[in-house]
């Protein structure tokens, strides 16, 4: 085996290395939307956040926009903030939009649905660093079977 | 005469086995020295202490009158450059070609261009007829052609001091007449000093200029070797003449023969 | 008495191994890089790592499929089919990526280094080299460990990338789980630094103790072929052994606090 050869053959074997590694990237991890591709922040207050976490999708029916970027609690009136990581091209939400956290299946992860709203007026898109007036808290499994039984009571 | 490496009252031991018990030699510049021995009495041990890869319990080595066991490891192998050794199973490089074999201290420490290099190993390997085989992988070498070829890249760099272990062992006649020739024609055409251990003692008797015989840690006999044919120790003659018995015993010591195939009686 | 003595005796020769081992180590790396190394060390990556692709790639796939048909059947119970892909993703990023490769990799080129260097001993090719002016530590150590150490973690990244392709031809190809949401729901749960990041530190870990452990067997193997054959074994058995013990310590370091 002469080494010209030799070096070839390791040359591909690195790039290989180096296609399973991108395609992991990109892929599987999806490192392409927050990671390089130029995104916005929007925000959004909810009562309650239930397992929602860092890096969930957020989708708009069905296709993932954006993903959860930070989650914290308001310093006022301590209720969580979700700061939404949103892709460029997707920059035209009205103000009236909507956002619920919503579960995949039962027992699925769960994520953030963004329902547009209708557009009154052309300036009326959601700006950079806005918060989403309009959300909808997650379901929590517990509060519903408590909210059941109570209703079964009343009755 | 200058020596070109002498040993003083050297002691070795492998572990609690004792080795060399206070022995001295010395190998004369530009002359071929042969020390003979029984195998397993410690031939190569020894060539490997004058390469400062063992370090003695006692004693010194001397080459060029500077101590090897003294030397620091940097020092150390800048006097290898100046000494070569023939391993006896030859210890070509396997992966490589018998070209690159001898390539390889060239390359290693010279900075000359590839076509020079080319040009060197192609003499060397002329030197010991094997040019025809540059290209060849150890592996297709016979046995004798193997040590030829490592002969040639134990000259790359033209050494003073070149150290053949048990070069003619398991050879045909004829690579054996080759090889005698060999380190013959070395010796006096690049004016080497040559020490040649081995157990074969007629080839070495013809090319050798001072002969050592080792047996028991110590040194039996010296002399050259019309001194040595006519020496009058018993154990010298044993080992010139390949008698089974004598003061080398055949019989590994045991107890009495008749007691012990009777003991379970 | 006598069993103390073997105990004390054992521990000697324990540490006196390790520090043999050391000292390897330390011959072999600290020496200052030398650009004549990069050649020998890139056709050692031949040896070690283009020539362990074809049973890396095999074995990832088999075991991405495997992963895909086993992690369907229970899911499909509970309806949720849709986190086959980080069920898969992360078994294979996290646990089975680094550690199978580096079982195999133990195995296919761990053992053959040792084997390799044991019989240069026993040819007195490292004594040579020795007597060259040469030390065999930057010639012959040095490269193969750097070459084995590079390899391994490229070969578990192939091996994982190959087992969610495999996963993918089992789970949405034959059992039809929705293509879009065996990436998309992969996609949100795998994250970049965490799951392929600490897999090819895990990876990088293994590479460097497999390949240590494979080079100091042979440099220190006795040169016989009994010797030889011993530490060829005892590189496969050890090296394994320490792949999964490592592989406990790292996970509860990485993953286990959260
Ligand atoms: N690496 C080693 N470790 C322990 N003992 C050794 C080693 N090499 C050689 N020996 C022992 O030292 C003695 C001398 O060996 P050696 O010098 O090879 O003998 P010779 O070359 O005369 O046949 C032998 O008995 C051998 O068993
Ligand atoms: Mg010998």
């Amino acid at each position: 085996m002469n080494s010209r050869k030799i070096e070839v053959l390791v040359g591909l074997f690195v790039a290989l290395a180096a296609a399973a590694l991108i395609m992991l990237a990109l892929k599987v991890a999806d490192r392409g939307l927050s990671g390089n591709g130029e995104t916005y922040i929007l925000k959004a207050k909810f009562d309650n956040i239930g397992g929602l976490k860092v890096r969930s999708p957020v989708k708009v029916g069905g296709v993932v926009i954006g993903r959860v970027g930070n989650i914290s609690l308001d310093d006022d009136d301590f209720t969580p903030v979700v700061t939404l990581i949103i892709g460029k091209e997707f920059d035209k939400f009205p103000q009236t939009s909507s956002v619920s956290i919503l579960t995949s299946g039962l027992l699925g992860e769960q994520y953030v649905g963004l329902q547009p709203g209708f557009m009154l007026d052309e300036n009326d898109v959601l700006k950079p660093g806005q918060y989403i007036e309009d959300t909808k808290s997650a379901l929590v499994l517990e509060d519903l079977i408590g909210q059941f039984l109570f209703s079964r009571n009343n009755d | 005469m200058e020596d070109l490496v002498s040993v003083d009252n050297l002691t070795f031991s492998r572990g609690d086995r004792l080795i060399y018990q206070d022995i001295s030699l010395r190998l004369r510049k530009g002359k071929t020295t042969a020390i003979m021995g029984p195998s397993g009495i410690g031939k190569t041990t020894l060539l490997k202490l004058i390469g400062g890869q063992l370090r003695p319990d006692s004693g010194d080595i001397r080459f060029k009158g500077e101590s090897i066991p003294g030397m620091g490891r940097k020092r150390l192998f800048e006097v290898r450059r100046q000494m070569s050794m023939l391993f006896q199973s030859g210890a070509l490089f396997t992966d490589i070609s018998v070209f690159d074999n001898v390539a390889y201290p060239l390359r290693e420490h010279t900075n000359l261009s590839e076509q020079l290099i080319r040009l060197l190993v192609l003499m060397k390997l002329q030197a010991v007829g094997l040019r025809g085989a540059a290209a060849m992988m150890p592996s297709e070498l016979s046995g004798g052609m193997a040590r030829r070829a490592a002969l040639a890249r134990a000259i790359a760099l033209d050494p003073e001091l070149i150290m053949y272990d048990e070069p003619f062992a398991g050879q045909d006649p004829i690579s054996m007449g080759v090889l005698v020739k060999l380190i013959k024609e070395l010796n006096d055409a690049l004016s080497l000093t040559s020490v040649v251990v081995t157990h074969d003692v007629t080839e070495v008797m013809s090319i050798a200029d001072y002969v050592y015989i080792l047996a028991d840690k110590q040194i039996i006999g010296e002399g050259t070797p019309e001194q040595i044919r006519s020496h009058q120790s018993p154990l010298v003659q044993q080992f010139l003449l390949g008698r089974a018995d004598g003061p080398v015993p055949f019989h590994y010591p045991a107890e009495n023969i008749a007691q012990q195939l009777l003991e379970n009686y | 008495m006598e069993w103390f003595a073997r105990l004390g005796r054992s521990t000697l020769q324990g540490l006196a191994g390790l520090g043999r081992a050391a000292y390897l180590l330390v011959g072999a790396l600290v020496a200052r890089p030398q650009l004549k190394n990069i050649p020998l060390t890139i056709r050692q990556m031949y040896v070690v790592g283009v020539q362990s692709l074809l049973i890396i790639i095999v074995s990832g796939a088999f075991i991405g499929m495997v992963l895909a048909l086993q992690a369907y059947t229970v899911l499909v119970d509970y309806g949720a089919e849709e986190s086959l892909g980080p069920m898969v993703a992360l078994s294979l990023l996290r646990e089975l990526g680094p550690v199978v490769t580096a079982l195999l990799f133990a195995g296919r080129a761990g053992s053959a280094l040792t084997a390799e260097i044991g019989l240069m001993k026993a040819t007195e090719q490292l004594s040579s080299l020795e007597m060259m002016a040469v030390d065999p530590l930057r010639r012959i150590i040095a490269p193969r460990l750097w070459a084995g150490v590079i390899s391994m973690p490229m070969l578990a990244i192939i091996f994982s990338a190959v087992g969610i392709l495999g996963g993918q031809v089992v789970g949405v190809d034959w059992l039809g789980v929705d293509s879009g949401s065996y990436w998309s729901v992969m996609q949100a749960a795998v994250e970049f630094d965490e799951d392929i990041m600490n897999g090819v530190i895990k990876s990088l870990v293994f590479a460097f103790v497999v390949t240590w452990i494979a080079v100091f067997r042979g440099y220190d193997s006795v040169p016989t072929s009994e010797g030889i054959s011993q530490a060829t074994t005892q590189t496969v058995v050890y090296s394994s052994l320490a792949v999964l013990g490592l592989d406990f310590v790292l996970t509860a370091l990485m993953f286990g606090t959260h």
